[in-house]
């Protein structure tokens, strides 16, 4: 106990320092002393900078890449099967069918309040397809894993046919504008973006916080922890919801941003142990973490041009999946049955 | 007169993508009892037992635990009461014998399952009484089947429950700790605790239970004493007429043994 305590203290620690440095980083040098006369009625273009475009970006980085890890942390655990990630439950084919909408429609352009119409499409899209698997898995017995599983990829399906069909019908802008989407990015943010994504994203993410115990015991399988004392049923409607509605959260802001709920799970149970209770604190850390060191990568990397970021989690998380994968065949195969 | 603990009445209970139905008018386990179920693959052994833990509903009939009705208790109350090891065991993770043990006090802890004192206590006393207390820092993957299945088994005694049930808790496990489990379920039923257990040992079984339950084709067909029950009679209705039945040297209970059919 004591030493994975120590460990979490560690992601901590990693998560602080990558906040600290994060918002100095980008093709823009900033000057230490005018970010903080900006802060006592100067104005100059680096604290505008610093303070409008870097933090907040930096605060998404950390909530999403934290927010998708818990939930491919959770939901590794409620359909038991390893390789699942957030957008394995097809929320991120309604959410990319929704912003394609609103790309593609203009007599659809709505705006609310900080939300683009980009956005709400894509958080519409994404909560309906919520709906539609949920009502698809409920059945008297309470939620079907297998079938929220098959549901949520033929949904993805349905929506890749549909989006192909919209490309197939759009212009090459709007097309160019929808590709730029769906490779994922944190650029375009303030603070009135971040305060809209909240009524989604914590009421999720403290519904998988709150049943992290209760994992540990479905994780023995439904007839053990039901044994145990566990209401496996309504864990699993909770931590469904909570992982939808967090999953549709994170994506209507940035887009599918690929791997980091695959990978950083897989890393912190490697490091830390299985038990839920710290793996998804130790997740949020270090997947908010490696989104804002891939985002401040993303940044730099081709300066003056900036990267999509779900490029850099791509292109770096799939190697590192890969020597999880070989390292350690044993705990990514089976589970430890008689 | 031992007091029921268990109860259940005029069950029917379908499944309704084969239509295997499973029938009966009563069921009763006794405190400190231990009540053996028998019978062929697929008679309806485990779908009971599934029913009497509340894993499953049946469609009709009526479960009481200590006279209360199992329906109207939440979870954490019947895992108090109840202990129940399924046939089919895995874990997702490989944790350690301590930290599967530990699990078994879900139903004592807060929501984030914190043991105290008295928890670190019961888990200690069960690695002892389970003979896992060397093995407790190991992984189930460094494990036999059979020493899993153990661990397995003492989450379950971690519940400290009034009632134990266990489907076929002993395949796995070799011949020592499988007579070593069935004389510390004896040891456990002397503690008041009611268990029921399917098992297809019928001799061990025959050694130990204080009453048998012999089912067929979802519905229960005899019910009693060791000696009533385990007749030829009986026996070829559910096995077939390959078997003969000897006593045993010392405690003179039916052993089962399996006829020779030709010349070797």
């Amino acid at each position: 106990m004591r030493k994975k305590i120590k460990t979490l203290c560690l992601y901590g620690l990693i998560f602080i320092l990558v906040t600290l440095l994060s918002p100095w980083i980008g093709a823009e040098k900033l000057e230490f002393g005018k970010i903080f006369l900006y802060l006592t009625k100067n104005p100059n273009s680096d604290g505008a900078i610093f303070w409008f475009q870097r933090v907040p970006r930096v605060i998404l980085a950390l909530l999403a890449g934290g927010a998708l890890s818990v939930v491919g942390a959770s939901l590794q655990v409620l359909l038991r099967n390893p390789l699942v990630e957030p957008f394995t439950i097809g929320i991120s084919g309604g959410a990319s069918l929704g912003a394609f909408l609103a790309i593609s429609i203009p007599s659809l352009w709505v705006t609310w309040g900080p939300l683009s119409s980009t956005m709400i499409f894509s958080l519409a899209g994404a909560s309906l397809t919520i709906v539609l698997i949920y009502f698809l898995a409920k059945s008297s017995r309470g939620l079907s894993i297998h079938t929220l599983l098959l549901a949520g990829i033929t949904i993805s399906i349905i929506c890749s046919g549909s989006i192909l069909l919209l490309t197939y019908l759009s212009s090459p802008n709007e097309v160019a504008t929808f590709h730029r989407w769906i490779m994922g990015g944190i650029d375009v943010v303030g603070y009135q973006e971040l305060l809209a994504l909240c009524p989604f994203l914590f009421p999720g993410l403290g519904l998988l916080f709150y049943h992290s115990n209760d994992l540990n015991q479905i994780s023995l399988g439904e007839e053990m922890a039901l044994g145990h004392g566990v209401a496996v049923k309504n864990v699993q409607r909770n931590v469904y919801i909570g992982a939808a509605f967090a999953t549709a959260a994170v994506v209507s802001l940035v887009g599918p941003i690929a791997f980091v709920g695959l990978v950083v799970p897989h890393a912190v149970r490697e490091l830390s142990g299985f038990d839920q209770r710290f793996v998804l604190p130790g997740s949020f850390l270090l997947g908010g973490a490696s989104l804002a060191a891939c985002d401040s990568l993303a940044r730099t990397v081709l300066t003056p041009t900036e990267l999509p970021v779900g490029i850099i989690t791509a292109l770096l998380g799939g190697p590192l999946f890969i020597r999880l994968l070989i390292v350690r065949r044993v705990s990514l195969s089976s589970s430890q049955g008689i | 007169m031992k007091k029921k603990i268990l109860e259940l009445r005029d069950i029917h209970h379908r499944f309704p993508d084969s239509g295997w139905e499973l029938n009966f008018s009563s069921f009763t386990l006794f405190e400190g009892e231990i009540l053996v179920i028998i019978g062929p693959n697929g008679s309806g052994k485990s779908t009971l037992l599934r029913l009497a833990a509340g894993i499953i509903s049946p469609l009709k009939g009526s479960i009481r635990l200590e006279n209360k009705e199992l329906k109207t208790l939440k979870r954490r109350k019947i895992a108090k009461l109840l202990g129940y090891l399924p046939q089919e065991l895995g874990s997702q993770y490989d944790y350690t014998v301590e930290e599967l043990v530990a699990m078994g006090r879900y139903s004592f802890t807060n929501m984030m399952g914190i043991l105290n004192n008295e928890d670190m206590k019961i888990i200690e006393k069960t690695l002892l009484l389970t003979g896992l207390l060397s093995l407790r820092q190991r992984h189930l993957s460094s494990l036999s089947g059979g020493e899993r299945k153990r661990a397995f088994l003492a989450s379950v005694l971690a519940q400290e429950p009034k009632v134990l049930l266990l489907d076929e808790p002993t395949t796995a496990l070799d011949l020592h700790f499988e007579i070593h489990f069935f004389h510390l379920l004896r040891e456990l039923a002397r503690k008041n605790i009611g268990i029921a257990i399917v098992t297809h040992d019928v001799n061990l079984g025959s050694l130990f239970a204080d009453r048998l339950i012999v089912m067929k084709e979802g519905k229960i067909l005899a019910e009693g004493g060791v000696t009533d029950i385990l007749t030829l009679k009986t026996l070829h209705s559910i096995y077939g007429d390959e078997i003969l039945i000897e006593k045993h040297p010392q405690c003179k209970r039916p052993i089962i043994l399996p006829r020779i059919l030709a010349e070797r």
